[in-house]
């Protein structure tokens, strides 16, 4: 062995003990620093003969490279461990909970209300609204409910001391059909609109509140007839509940504002839930619930829209949106709708992006 | 309405069952609210023998007995009613029987140690009458083992919800009538004998309010016997809740539930004078049957003699005047009064009753001398008597109203092609007359040619009836509204056009915008107790409050979106929440023009409790405050296309806010999009909330629609060639100087080139003065052509300093 060969051989051998990296460098700057050996054979490698120079010259390279790599190497390997062993330090527990961000809530009556319009935009209905304070023109006169008649007094309804500048008594509308009124005026025929809102009858018990939804739709047009009502109602509940096998049944009616007047009930089967109660479940026909009243409208009301009857037919009829939400999603009492209780509205709110479409479906499944 | 099958089968010859009447009912429109079949519920009830009856060895009070139920093999049952007896008998519910009046099941038990096998049963538990003395006893040719339902028969009741427009259907004979029409049997004529009288009428009878009551018939019985019905009567008026009072209150009662024809008896001996309906004075009062006193006006039509009123009329009877058991002789009032007098009448007096309901709705006009001579037959044939002549003043409204009809409308409009014999039949069943106007006179039948366009004679009885969809109305329901066909509406060529308007789009927006922050949305009461709407009334000309409310806590309109939230705060703290963000998007009712209301769209959130719980990470909870309210309130008005850049933070949020941590969201000075902050301690003390909340309101109707055309594509992208650079400047400013301003007029100081402004350090304390405040700001500055020299960016610092200093700034050193 050469004096060069054992130099290297030394000097690979010191970085193989070297633990720090300030010791690398220390081999470092004897190796290869200005006044290092090998840096000392190169420059020597200047002083010799082209023979000698080319004896030498590849040995001597070969030691820097090979010296050099190992430097390298080392450094890399003893800055690694470094770097891991304070990693290894800096370890967290991470089954701690992570910070977290309230999840908030869309209620039901919003969601429905959501829903029913999409499934409509798709018949090519609109959505209308009108005034909740209403005179009680608007709200029975227009529909075929001169004062003395006895369904106004079936609607139970909420009277203001106030009256309007046209001696009207105002009042809050016991249903979403003065819409129907108020768009016929504003926008004459032909129509298709649903005109969701909240109605108010003094009224109170489980399935009853002082205040609550109803969503009203009127279609005018000619040549609308009780089956065009029929397919649509039809069309639209198989939408809403996502269920082909829903039944309607229709009874013969009375509302003043329609004529023909038709009361539809829907089919149900009772399916028994986790909680082992029995629920009903619509689709099918072994009971049979009121659902909703419709109707051809009626001429007078017609006129009272401003069109002319003999040109123009049409139908309507109103759901409570309340109860079609009861009947989709299972709540059992329509009096927590309005607590505002957390707890409930987190239960059967609906996410933010739970926004009904028809490519994905209006409803949300449990 | 209730009758019995029996009652039914009076008028309608069917041998139609009970399911099948039922149904048919509630497809004509006479919908089925219940069916009472007593048969059903007692058809595991049977007559038994008890053969033997010992001492219960264990208890003093029953006996242990032996029941032949016919089936050879006795039971034996327990029992305690003290007439079981050998050698009676009675009804045995057996094991699985429910127990009519309880809904309990039987069962085989051991009661006190002695195995029972059934339950022998008394009147009352059988839901047969109110006897529970002790068990049933039936007579002895009994049949041991038969079934209890068979061997009692039994009168299945209807129970009909009658709609308002079928006043003849609140007369057993109208619903039969709609029955045979609907091909379920024929209905039998009403045919009572006819009694003429026997002397003139003692009393004179008189309308003086022809306009109220049109026509006033009447006649006196005398020498009547006023005691108990027959049983036959009384089970009718049990079967249709009513109950038997005596023969001739009866008798009235039976003619208005089988021909919905209300009339009235008086006691002729408490009358004097002449019986007159005319209008009550001003004033005036009875006391009606019902007990209560009521103070009448001249508006209302009642029936008088000499000595006052006796009789609301078509309403309620009055007190004193009523038949009583010394009633010797009766006079019989049968009237017709005027629809709409009835309806304001009996809504101001708060008088309800069976002839009012009847009256209001319209009764039939040409009954009048039916009614009567059914009454009258009945009388004579219960109490006795003798009959006068029959007065008749005035005359009733029954003049024959005809519709023009085309029967291809019951296609075009009932969406059903019923053939047009087939429509004749069923209007023609109805009581509908089919035929041609000549000369003001009907002409005859027409049923051989049905072609073209008929002449519809409405009955008097279907006072409802006033147009061609009404006929349609009647051929559809009678044919079926099950076959009326499914028919499409028309579709509009391609996909479905979008159809919410601008507003609706805002609000779903916005709605799942707040959702999305973590906000639950509730939906709370429109109405308001008088004192929270109060509150938050803020000079908007006056609140809405009802006149009728259903309770005092909802009797005002809100003004504001918060009292709701609030209330529903309090609901969920005093359930142990301890963190809260609600919002609701709404209306709060203003006051508008011409006496109408102005309903805004409005959000209102609270957020209360805790904003972040304490935490390993964070340490304590951290109350909710007032940056939190801007913060949501800011983001959402942006959600909502609010230019949020452009608003300024005032003050004035309202007396409800806590006055140095609340503030408005303007647009300009006066347009105010939204307040938040703290609420106001004294509020909340109000609400009876007892911990600190922050709240926002959001005035979405005030949001400013978006300017330009609505286009899809977006202006070209251009970013910035050359890398923004960014300069800190710390001021000394005065306390008072609201740090918005400071940073608006550093923006403004150079429009070109700085691009943004933010304050990142607010300090007051240790060196700085007292009423200063430290502010440090960090400016974006944007090169466009070509970067910033020394010379331009020392230009740039020495602009923004100018401009703070006009605010009274001192830039720090």
């Amino acid at each position: 062995m050469t004096d060069l060969d054992q130099q290297q051989a030394d000097t690979l051998a010191a970085l193989a003990a070297a633990t720090t990296p300030d010791a690398v460098e220390a081999i470092r700057v004897g190796a290869l620093g200005k006044a290092g050996w090998i840096s000392a054979l190169l420059k020597a490698l200047g002083g010799m003969t082209p023979e000698q120079r080319s004896a030498e010259g590849p040995r001597i390279h070969a030691v820097r490279e090979a010296v050099g790599g190992a430097i390298t190497a080392r450094k890399a390997a003893l800055e690694s461990a470094e770097l891991e062993a304070r990693l290894a330090a800096g370890r967290i527990d991470l089954s701690l909970p992570a910070p977290t961000t309230p999840r908030g809530s869309i209620h039901p009556v919003s969601q429905v209300m959501d829903e029913l319009a999409e499934i409509f935009a798709d018949m090519g209905f609109a959505v209308s609204t009108g005034p909740e304070i209403e005179d009680d023109w608007h709200n029975f006169t227009a529909l075929n409910m001169p004062e003395t008649h006895p369904a106004r007094a079936m609607h139970d309804t909420f009277y203001f001391p106030d009256e309007d500048e046209a001696g009207r008594k105002m009042l809050l509308r016991t249903h979403t059909s003065p819409v129907q009124i108020r768009t016929m005026l504003a926008e004459g025929a032909p129509l298709r609109i649903i005109a969701p809102g909240r109605v108010y009858r003094s009224d109170s018990d489980a399935t009853h509140t002082p205040m609550f939804h109803q969503v009203e739709g009127l279609v005018i047009d000619r040549g609308i007839h009780l089956g065009h009502l029929k397919w649509t109602l039809e069309t639209f509940l198989k939408a809403f509940f996502e269920r082909d096998d829903i039944v309607l049944r229709l009874r013969p009616s009375y509302f003043p504002f329609t004529e023909p007047s038709v009361e539809v009930d829907v089919g149900y089967t009772l399916v028994n839930g986790q909680d082992g109660k029995a629920r009903r479940v619509l689709g099918g026909t072994e009971g049979w619930m009121e659902l909703l009243g419709s109707g051809m409208v009626n001429r007078r009301v017609i006129e009272m829209g401003g069109l002319d009857p003999d040109e123009w037919q049409g139908f309507a009829f109103g759901v409570g949106v309340d109860r079609l939400a009861m009947l989709k999603y299972g709540m059992d009492d329509l009096r927590a709708f309005f607590d505002g209780d957390a707890r409930w509205l987190g239960h059967y709110g609906f996410g933010a992006l739970d926004v009904p479409t028809l490519s994905g479906g209006t409803g949300v499944r449990a | 309405m209730k009758f019995s099958l029996s009652w039914l089968k009076d008028h309608l010859d069917t041998t139609a069952d009970v399911t099948q009447i039922a149904e048919k009912l509630t497809s004509l429109g006479l919908e089925i609210e219940g069916v009472d079949d007593a048969s059903a519920a007692l058809s595991a009830f049977r007559v038994a023998r008890v053969l033997t009856a010992e001492k219960h060895p264990q208890a003093d009070k029953l006996q242990v007995l032996s029941v032949d139920v016919g089936s050879g093999q006795p039971l034996q049952v327990v029992c305690g009613a003290p007439n079981a007896r050998a050698g009676m008998i009675g009804v045995l519910g057996l094991p699985g029987a429910v127990v009519p009046a309880n809904g309990m099941e039987l069962r085989k038990s051991a009661i006190r140690g002695v195995e029972s096998n059934g339950m022998m049963c008394s009147t009352r538990e059988l839901g047969l009458g109110e006897d529970h003395d002790g068990i049933i006893e039936l007579p002895a040719d009994a049949p041991i083992g038969q079934s209890f339902a068979d061997y009692q028969g039994s009168d299945p009741v209807f129970d009909v919800a009658i709609t308002p427009n079928r006043p003849d259907c609140m007369g057993v004979y109208g619903i039969a009538r709609d029955l045979a029409a609907a091909g379920l049997g024929t209905l039998k004529p009403v045919a009572p004998a006819r009694h003429e009288g026997k002397f003139a009428c003692p009393t004179e009878i008189r309308t003086d309010d022809p306009e109220g009551c049109p026509a006033f018939y009447g006649r006196v019985i005398r020498g009547v016997t006023n005691g108990a019905s027959p049983e036959w009567m009384q089970a009718r008026l049990k079967s249709a809740g009513q109950r038997p009072i005596s023969a001739l209150v009866d008798v009235t009662n039976y003619v208005m539930l089988a021909y919905g024809r209300p009339a009235h008896a008086y006691d002729l001996a408490q009358l004097s004078g002449a019986v007159v309906a005319r209008r009550a004075s001003d004033g005036e009062g009875v006391t009606t049957l019902n007990g209560k006193h009521s103070l009448l006006d001249r508006s209302m039509t009642v029936i008088a003699d000499a000595n006052g009123v006796h009789d609301v009329a078509g309403i309620m009877g009055g007190e004193h005047s009523g038949c009583s058991e010394h009633t010797r002789d009766v006079l019989l009032e049968v009237a017709y009064f005027t629809p709409a007098n009835i309806a304001r009448t009996g809504q101001a007096l708060a008088l309800t009753s069976d002839a009012r309901t009847r009256f209001e709705r319209g009764v039939d006009p040409a009954f009048l001398d039916t009614g009567l001579d059914l009454l009258t037959a009945l009388i004579l044939e219960i109490c006795g008597g003798e009959p006068s002549q029959v007065i008749r003043a005035g005359t009733p409204p029954a003049a024959a109203k005809v519709v023009g009809f085309d029967p291809g409308l019951t296609l075009r409009l009932g969406g059903i092609d019923v053939p047009r014999r087939e429509q004749f039949q069923i209007l023609n069943k109805l009581g509908f007359h089919v035929g041609i106007l000549t000369n003001d006179e009907f002409g005859e039948f027409m049923a051989d040619n049905l072609d073209g366009r008929w002449d519809v004679i409405v009955p008097t009885w279907r006072g409802d009836v006033d147009g061609a969809p009404d006929l349609v109305e009647e051929v559809v329901r009678v044919h079926g509204l099950d076959a009326v066909p499914s028919t499409p509406l028309t579709r509009a060529d391609g996909v479905a056009k979008p159809t919410a308007t601008p507003v609706q789009r805002l609000e779903r927006r916005v709605r799942r915008a707040a959702a999305a922050r973590g906000l639950n949305e509730a939906v709370t009461w429109s109405f308001l107790p008088q004192a929270e709407a109060d509150a938050f009334a803020d000079g908007n000309g006056g609140l809405w409050s009802l006149t009728n409310p259903i309770s005092d806590d909802m009797k005002v309109m809100r003004p504001s979106l918060l009292p709701g939230l609030l209330m529903a705060t309090r609901h969920n703290l005093a359930r142990g929440l301890d963190s809260l963000r609600l919002f609701e998007i709404g209306r709060r009712y203003l006051r508008g023009d011409g006496g109408h209301s102005d309903e805004r769209l409005t959000l209102g959130g609270v957020l209360a409790g805790e904003k972040s719980q304490r935490g390993w990470q964070a340490g304590r909870a951290v109350p909710f405050d007032a940056f939190d309210a801007k913060a949501e309130a800011m983001a959402l008005l942006a959600e909502a296309g609010a230019p949020v850049d452009n608003l300024q933070v005032l003050g004035e949020a309202g007396s409800q806010f806590h006055p140095g941590q609340s503030g408005t969201l303007r647009l300009g000075p006066k347009t105010v999009l939204a307040r938040f902050g703290m609420l106001h301690p004294a509020l909340l003390k109000q609400f009876d909330i007892a911990s600190p909340l922050a709240a926002f309101e959001l005035f979405l109707d005030s949001i400013p629609a978006k300017k330009g055309a609505s286009v899809f594509a977006r202006p070209a992208y251009a970013p910035p060639p050359l890398q923004p650079v960014r300069r800190d400047f710390a001021f000394l400013v005065p306390d008072t100087l609201p740090a918005a301003d400071l940073v608006r007029s550093v923006r403004g100081a150079d429009k070109v080139a700085i691009v943004g402004a933010r304050v990142f350090d607010a300090f007051k304390g240790a060196g700085v003065p007292d009423g200063q405040k430290s502010l440090a700001i960090e400016v974006t500055l944007q090169p466009v052509d070509k970067s910033f020299d020394e010379a331009a960016l020392k230009a740039i610092a020495e602009r923004v300093v100018a401009a703070a200093v006009k605010l009274g700034a001192v830039l720090r050193g």
